[in-house]
């Protein structure tokens, strides 16, 4: 089954911020944004829920500083003990501080990492997949929204977008599989 | 405009009077001498019934043998309280000074960044710095007494310890009266000149802002306040904090008291900021703002641990006898506050303003700001008290009337300077995009 969807073009971040903000106030579901650059605020104005990324890298952030403590406690205190500048090493707690740039680092390694990771795939990006946004420009200096027509007047919706500073505006015969 | 309130004026002039009263106190109960010690540690330890007892008698035991024992370690003990309500007036002084340095330096930093998001800020930002003038001639003063030797705070004004003293004798070039009286009045000359022109120039920037002539001043002397403020700060902390261990030295001393004053005067910033817009006026600062403070108040925290950390973990690794002392004093005599300002400072603005939402809610930067500040306090009382009051140390009435004195001085010279000028910096050219600043 195909639906119908309307692609307006925008030229500036500002203008479309202001565009979503009206499109939305007029009740109109707005699918998704094409940006070719991330716009503060945007995610709010499109009324998307919170994120939950932080929330992920905290946790991975945990299980960074939790692998390099039992990390640098098998390594430097269970396994193979030494003498560092007359600091024998037969107890985490007393070695703590010179383990600390490595529990800092791993945090640090394992939350960003992992969370460009979970990035990816929630998004569902991978390696050689073909592009989604449905306009070459978005990649270069042009923003795209695309609103849901399928219930609604395609001609009352195509003049609000164009009163709402778009450049271009039109109307998409959308399948629903191709992609 | 901001009017000052009634409650408030009393308020702090009843802080100050109590203050003042309090120190009173404390420099007159300062013992005389060896015997007024003695009567005081027996006392001490009478409180303490058989446990004492116990104490005292393998400490005696010890001390017998002890060749420095008998009346020298007595001695020791009333030179240290001696001290002590010298040393809480410094700590206490010092530490509202460097707040309202702090903002200064971060005042000029907007106007050097050209930052679009804090001009609305401004005038309390202008207010705080006001009291650089009443606060800076009460450390000079304290400064020069305690540099030529009125107190015995700094061991290298002593001639007779440096006489003995064969390292204060090779630094004597540097640590010595007249050299710090005069470095310290080009640090205060030059921070109070700057604060001067910087705030007359954002004055005449409302009046007139055609073609930003003012503004463009202001750009110029904060940059250049900027590379005047980075090194003389860096001297500052050596002379006013580092020289009371003059056999001591740590190359990012300078950074580590800046991180300390930049995340106190940036919390002060925001708790007066959060305090005026429950009062009804600012109405123009929004959430953001105190948002991207809540931000600065996380990540300077972050960047003073870091620097805490490095210059502890470089000294405690290497162990070296002459550096490692530092520390060693500090976690065997100042333990609580030693660690205890590591959470304050760390740890709790760490979890609590790690949240991106819980930077906007306004009483959770409250409860945050004064555990910084408080913290911040304890930091500045562990560089000066182990030098200078040593194991003698207690929070008593001397160090709590200090704070509450500079404390009611301070929100009393802040809150008028206020009153001064619009709390509104009309003139600025990015106060339209400050005004919709939005995260």
């Amino acid at each position: 089954m195909a639906s119908k969807v309307i692609h307006a073009l925008y030229t500036d971040d500002d203008v479309l911020m202001d565009a979503v903000k009206k499109v939305r106030a007029e009740h109109y579901h707005i699918e998704e944004v094409f940006c070719p650059f991330p716009v503060h605020g945007l995610d709010k104005a499109m009324g998307l829920p919170h994120t939950r990324l932080a929330i992920t890298s905290f946790m991975y952030g945990c299980v960074g500083l939790t692998v390099a403590v039992l990390m640098m406690n098998y390594i430097m205190i269970e396994d193979w003990p030494q003498d560092i500048g007359g600091k024998p090493s037969f107890s985490y707690i007393e070695n703590m501080p010179a383990f600390v740039p490595i529990m800092f680092e791993l945090t640090v390694f394992f939350a960003a990492h992992l969370m460009v990771i979970t990035f990816y795939m929630r998004s569902r990006l991978w390696p050689f997949k073909k592009a989604e946004n449905p306009d070459v420009r978005t990649t270069d200096d042009h923003f795209l929204m695309e609103v849901d027509a399928g219930h609604h007047d395609v001609n009352t919706l195509t003049n609000l977008l164009s009163d709402t500073g778009a450049v271009e505006v039109k109307v998409i015969d959308k399948e629903d599989d191709n992609h | 405009m901001y009017t000052l309130s009634n409650r408030l004026r009393l308020f702090s002039i009843i802080l100050m009077v109590v203050g003042l009263v309090g120190l009173i106190i404390g420099f007159a109960d300062r013992p005389g001498s060896i015997e007024e010690v003695k009567e005081m540690m027996a006392a001490h330890d009478a409180h303490g019934g058989g446990h004492a007892e116990a104490a005292t008698q393998s400490h005696g035991g010890e001390h017998g043998e002890d060749a420095h024992g008998g009346d020298a370690h007595y001695e020791h003990v009333l030179h240290q309280l001696q001290n002590k309500p010298w040393a809480s007036l410094y700590a206490a002084a010092f530490f509202f000074f460097m707040i309202a340095l702090g903002v200064l330096a971060f005042y000029a930093i907007q106007f050097a960044a050209q930052a679009g998001w804090s001009p609305v800020l401004f005038r309390v930002m202008e207010a705080i710095t006001a009291y650089l003038v009443p606060g800076g001639l009460i450390l000079f003063v304290i400064l020069a007494l305690s540099g030529f030797h009125v107190n015995h705070l700094f061991v290298w004004a002593d001639p007779a310890e440096v006489a003995t003293d064969k390292l204060l004798q090779g630094k004597a070039g540097w640590l010595n009266g007249t050299g710090f009286i005069i470095r310290a009045a080009i640090f205060l000359g030059g921070w109070l000149l700057y604060r001067h022109f910087a705030v007359k120039y954002s004055r005449k920037q409302d009046e007139d802002s055609e073609g930003n002539k003012w503004y463009k001043k202001s750009f110029k002397i904060s940059a250049g306040f900027l590379v005047f403020f980075i090194y003389t700060e860096s001297m500052m902390s050596w002379d006013w904090i580092m020289s009371f261990d003059p056999h001591w030295f740590s190359t990012l001393f300078g950074w580590y008291v800046f991180a300390s004053l930049f995340v106190s005067g940036i919390t002060t910033i925001a708790l007066m900021t959060i305090y005026l817009k429950s009062k009804g006026y600012l109405e123009f600062v929004n959430d953001s703002h105190i948002h991207d403070l809540a931000k600065f108040m996380f990540g300077i925290s972050i960047f003073w641990t870091y620097l805490w950390f490095s210059q502890f973990m470089l000294i405690w690794y290497s162990n070296i006898p002459e550096e490692v002392t530092y520390f060693i004093t500090r976690i065997e005599d100042y333990k609580l506050p030693f660690f205890g300002m590591l959470v304050m400072n760390f740890i709790f603005p760490l979890l609590v303003l790690m949240n991106s939402d819980f930077k906007r809610v306004n009483w959770f930067v409250v409860m945050a700001g004064i555990v910084i500040l408080c913290g911040h306090y304890i930091d500045v009382y562990n560089m000066i008290m182990p030098a200078t009051v040593g194991e003698s140390w207690f929070i008593g009435i001397s160090e709590i009337s200090a704070v509450l004195l500079f404390l009611g001085l301070f929100l009393f010279v802040v809150f008028r300077a206020l009153t001064k000028a619009p709390l509104l910096a009309k003139g600025n050219p990015y106060l339209e995009e400050s005004k919709h600043f939005h995260y």
